[in-house]
């Protein structure tokens, strides 16, 4: 079970959240501006990174904060939570260190 | 000679022990487990293999052993298939049976398939079973499921409890062994906090087997004393034994599983029988040591060939000898220490056999002192024995050939490092040349192995790694960077031991030049052998996962503790590619089978779910409903009187509510204040609806779609004031669209000032529906004009009832002139009561769920989640109606617009008629055409279907292809027994222009 460090509350268990998919989707200010392409574009197609991906993590137990989170998919380390609104950080060099 | 040993061991023999297997009687001593008790006494035979039903006796002595599955017995109900007899702790009065055979353990049916077995090779169900079609049911499934499995699982219910808990430590050491302990001491002294666990009801790991080493000065088992003592005094140190560490989870997470009582003769009623702990660990060490490998030769699975280990384990844990006359086969240094040990306690080692062409260590150059036969170079032909081993046959690269009677053959094939947990923790494994196994390599999560599970095989040196570890996992756990403490060295720890020169053999032995003497067992669990193993290189499967699913090598309950590495070089042979090409299947927990009791703990019976009740319930149960599930909900489904049915009931409650009043508890609908200056903004970006124009004490029904258009949710929708929505939801969707509302507005439209109140359960919500509805609540009503024209349909009033506040809407879901109650939910009950008391002057009565989906369903409103299923849309439901003309955008409306969306073939609501009174099944299709064969083209379904008293006749709602232009048209049902005819028509089956509402 995930330990997922909420922005607000700190690092809490897993299961306090519900997950949100994938982060910095911005919904349309004029969806009647786009063609059927670029809606199914925003509606259903998500990447399916192995690796670093930006997502969304909702602390429904616990502040109800919506926020977002770098989860590596293929180790499930948590590399970064911020705040919604903010931009995705860049890790750079900056790692987890070794254990 | 006796096999107990006069003074070997770590039992009690001042507590001898009763116990029966099979229904014998037999004696043995505290601190036994099964098997080695049985092994006291003689008897080898333990159990009968899962295909072949071949004879098996014990091969080990710990949680890897694949053969001795026994069932343990206390009553009716405690009956625990597929335990290990080498893990169950003997006990006074102890019952015990072997499984998987008839009609007894010495004479099996079952063995017929061992005779028949060149038609039962790996994979023959996938060619099997096919032919007749119809025997499948009467016959082979009903074949299968006697024939297949091991144990037999208990029919009754589970009487004992189960805990489970939480923690948290510095450090979490997994194994008890010489390394964990070392682990341990080391991140205690340095003030860590520490839990220790380890599978055995006893600490010590290897050293409890091993009788010939000394640790600063002391033996093995009287250094882990002393170590336990100094652990023991550390109030931050938890050791946890009969302790398994079944899994690791994320983030250093690992679940461990601890039994309590089922080795205790007269478990006390106040103990769980076991506990599941969910340990958060800042930092892990790994001590989980080795298992042995056997060997592949043929007619190596006879009972009374074991593990050189298991063998010595035998000796110096429980003074218990595997046999008198001994033949040892080996590969590693190791076994000759069991053969010194069995030879100084007086078992006859006939020879030593060993693969190696010079075998040149401490150990066998000790063995040849001791006038041992010594037979380098060697390999098995093969064994004889029915119940029991009595002769094995070698050859040697001379060509030499020797045949020795005996009881018992030790065989070795080096060690397997156990690197279960690390790679459940997704560390990625090296493979080791030199070892011939595989190695912890680059960890993924917070952890570190020690001592032999990373290939570490002097003792001195594996006290020394554990103690490292425990030293580095103390000061990482403490944030510190600087190593604290002091780190004792390999030179530090003071210990004699023999040297041993590691070996291995890994895949078939050679076979010696003569034709193989019967099966060659990879995994004895799974009845898997040299052969089938082989077939499925032949057969084409290159992946190590075919293989394994193929074979089902691996599979078994031990999951391929002694047989994976085996399987593998056969495998690497075949395919002529090297073993880490090949690699190794995923390892998965739990590590050894843990019980369901332990996972569900206390969520069971009335405590699997939270139950809600609402403020009528006890009410409604003092009158005898029946309740229905609705999410957590308990709700009245109906009332019924002497002695009624559901239908009866049914029909007469929806005669009441019509006739004269109905009373209704809808307090499990959803509530939701939505509240801000743009608060009508918020509901017009969100719901299809049109709010800004809505006045405040004016209601009106809500759609609430996704932006994929489809409808997610529906439910009336009051303004309160210019900044104040009450939003209901359906009863099950309650909580989606609060997450649904607080996503928008969180992470859309932050800038809108508005919030998002919960108020579901601060509100009871009383229905009063039904002609007489106003007579019953005008006299009950203080502070406003419940009369038609002050009140109209869909307005909302403030006043009190009974002389509590109230929130009044005037609404129907029934077709009748209705109005819902909302007062604050402490006096849902009183003000209930008092209503439905002033009520029975008017006929009123009280009326459940399933009245209310009747009455709804003639006034064709739907259901979401009943009648639409995640595809429907508002055109769909016939509801284009409900959406905000000149909304330039909410969410759904882009989806709305696609062509498709509009396409006239849709699915759409209509109505169906039945012909003959037929009650249509809720989910049956229709379809245009009558009197067709699968595959039928289908044109829709039923979503609700129910009999009707307004009508006197069944009625169905539907959702049918291009069904409004439909309307009229005959279409059909198919059933079993033939097809239903059905007419199309409106879904609003009564009073179809609306007028009841007026009453």
């Amino acid at each position: 079970m995930l330990l997922i460090g909420c922005p607000y509350c700190g690092e809490r268990p897993e299961i306090e959240f519900s997950y949100g998919g994938q982060a910095h989707i911005a919904r349309p200010a004029r969806p009647a501006e786009l063609d059927d392409a670029a809606w199914t574009e925003f509606l259903y197609m998500r990447d399916n990174t192995k690796g670093v991906h930006a997502e969304r993590w909702r602390h429904s137990h616990g502040c109800g904060r919506f926020f977002n989170a770098l989860r590596d998919t293929a180790t499930d380390r948590i590399l970064a939570t911020y705040e919604t609104g903010k931009p995705r950080p860049d890790l750079g060099a900056a790692r987890e260190p070794a254990p | 000679m006796s096999l107990r040993d006069a003074t070997r061991g770590r039992i009690d023999r001042s507590r001898p022990l009763r116990f029966s297997f099979d229904g014998r009687d037999y004696q043995g001593f505290a601190g036994d487990t099964l098997a080695s008790a049985l092994l006291a006494n003689g008897v080898h035979l333990m159990g009968r293999s899962f295909k072949y039903h071949r004879p098996r006796g014990v091969m080990a002595a710990g949680s890897e052993e694949p053969n001795a599955l026994v069932t343990v017995v206390r009553d009716g109900a405690r009956k625990t298939p597929n335990l290990r007899a080498t893990q169950v702790e003997l006990y006074d009065g102890l019952i015990a049976h072997s499984q998987n055979r008839w009609p007894s353990l010495a004479i099996d049916v079952g063995r017929v398939n061992d005779w028949l077995s060149r038609f039962f090779p790996a994979g023959f169900y996938y060619k099997t079973f096919m032919w007749p079609r119809k025997a499948w049911k009467s016959f082979y499934e009903p074949f299968i499921r006697r024939a297949a499995g091991l144990g037999v699982a208990p029919t009754r219910p589970d009487p004992d409890r189960y805990a489970q808990r939480y923690a948290h430590c510095d450090v979490l050491v997994v194994g008890g062994g010489p390394a964990g302990l070392a682990a341990a001491l080391a991140a205690a002294r340095m003030g860590a906090r520490v839990m220790l666990c380890d599978e055995s009801y006893e600490l010590g790991g290897s050293l409890l087997g091993d009788a010939a080493v000394r640790i600063e000065g002391a033996s093995g088992p009287e250094w882990v004393q002393g170590s336990l003592a100094e652990l023991r005094s550390f109030p931050h140190v938890s050791l946890l034994t009969r302790t398994t560490a079944f899994g690791y989870f994320p983030h250093n997470l690992i679940g461990l599983s601890e039994r309590i009582t089922d080795h205790l003769a007269a478990p006390p009623a106040h103990l769980p029988r076991e506990r599941l702990w969910q340990v958060r660990a800042r930092r892990v060490v790994l001590a989980t040591g080795t298992i042995e490998r056997p060997l592949v030769f043929p007619g190596n699975d006879r009972p009374g060939i074991l593990l050189a280990g298991a063998a010595q384990t035998y000796l110096n844990r429980y003074g218990v000898s595997v046999g008198e006359r001994v033949v040892i086969v080996t590969a590693d240094d190791a076994a000759y220490q069991a053969a010194l040990d069995l030879h100084a306690a007086g078992t006859v080692v006939v020879a030593i056999a060993d693969l190696r062409a010079e075998p040149a260590g401490e150990l066998p150059q000790a063995a040849r002192r001791a006038h041992l036969m010594v037979l380098p170079g060697s390999t098995v032909l093969g064994t004889e024995g029915g119940l029991r081993v009595r002769a094995v046959s070698l050859a040697d690269t001379a060509g030499v050939l020797r045949q020795f009677d005996c009881d018992a053959v030790l065989m070795s094939g080096g060690f397997t490092p156990s690197v279960h947990l690390f790679s459940q923790s997704r560390g990625k494994l090296a493979w080791n040349e030199t070892l011939d196994a595989f190695l912890p390599g680059e960890s993924a999560e917070h952890e570190r192995s020690a001592g032999a599970c990373r290939g570490i095989t002097d003792l001195a040196a594996v006290l020394a790694d554990g103690a490292s570890a425990g030293t580095a996992a103390a000061t990482t756990a403490s944030g510190s960077t600087t190593a604290s403490g002091s780190t004792k060295l390999a030179s530090q720890f003071a210990v004699e031991a023999a040297r041993r020169e590691p070996g291995s053999h890994l895949g078939p032995l050679p076979a010696g030049g003569t034709p193989s003497r019967g099966k060659s067992f990879v995994d004895w669990q799974h009845d898997v052998t040299l052969k089938d193993v082989q077939l499925a290189a032949r057969e084409g499967f290159q992946s190590i996962e075919h293989v394994k699913r193929y074979t089902t090598t691996g599979m078994a309950t031990d999951q391929g503790k002694t047989s994976n590495m085996n399987a593998l070089a056969i495998v690497s042979q075949d395919l002529s590619t090297p073993i880490p090409r090949v690699g190794l299947t995923t390892f998965r927990a739990p590590y050894t089978p843990t019980t369901f009791g332990a996972f569900a703990g206390i969520s069971r019976g009335d405590l699997f779910d939270p139950v809600r009740t609402t403020p009528t319930h006890a009410w409604a149960e003092s009158q005898g409903a029946v309740f229905e599930n609705v999410a957590l909900w308990k709700r009245a489904r109906y009332f019924p009187r002497d002695g009624e049915g559901l239908h009866a009931a049914v029909a007469r409650e929806c005669r009441a509510v019509r006739d004269a009043c109905g009373i209704f508890d809808a307090s499990t609908l959803g509530k939701i204040e939505v509240v801000g200056a743009d608060a009508a903004e918020f509901m017009n970006r969100l719901y299809v609806n049109s709010w800004s124009g809505l006045a405040p004490g004016r209601a009106r029904y809500g759609i609430l779609c996704r932006d994929d258009g489809f409808i997610y949710d529906d439910g009336v929708v009051a303004r309160l004031a210019a900044d104040r929505f009450h939003v209901t939801t359906t009863t099950g969707g309650a909580p989606r669209v609060l997450a649904l509302m607080e996503d928008y507005r969180q992470t859309e439209w932050p800038d809108l000032k508005v919030w998002l109140t919960s108020t579901t359960e601060q509100w009871a919500v009383i229905a009063v529906q039904g002609p007489n509805a106003r007579r019953v609540l005008e006299p009950l009503v203080s502070g406003l004009d419940l009369s038609a024209g002050a009140l109209p349909h869909m307005g909302v009033a403030r006043g009190k009832i009974l002389g509590v506040p109230m929130l009044l809407f005037r609404v129907s879901f029934t077709g009748e002139l209705g109005f819902e109650i909302n007062v604050p939910a402490d006096y849902g009950a009183a003000v209930w009561e008092g209503v439905h008391a002033a009520g029975q002057a008017h006929g009123m009565v009280a009326y459940g769920t399933e009245t209310m989906h009747v009455l709804r369903a003639e006034k064709g409103y739907i259901i979401v989640g009943q009648d639409t299923d995640g595809t429907v849309t508002p055109d769909d439901a016939g509801l284009t109606w409900a959406i905000g003309k000149n909304k330039a955008d909410f969410v759904g409306k882009r989806s709305l617009d696609r062509p498709s969306m509009k396409a006239p073939d849709r699915k759409q609501l209509v109505g169906l008629r039945t012909g003959g009174g037929e009650l249509l099944e809720e989910g049956a299709q229709v379809a245009a055409k009558p009197g067709q064969k699968p595959p039928m083209e289908l044109n829709g379904h039923v979503t609700s279907s129910y009999a009707s008293s307004a009508l006197g006749a069944p009625i169905a709602l539907a959702l049918v292809a291009g069904g409004r232009a439909r309307l009229g048209q005959t279409l059909y049902v198919p059933m079993p027994a033939g097809d239903i005819a059905v007419e199309v028509t409106s879904p609003i089956f009564y009073d179809p222009k609306g007028e009841r509402l007026n009453g």
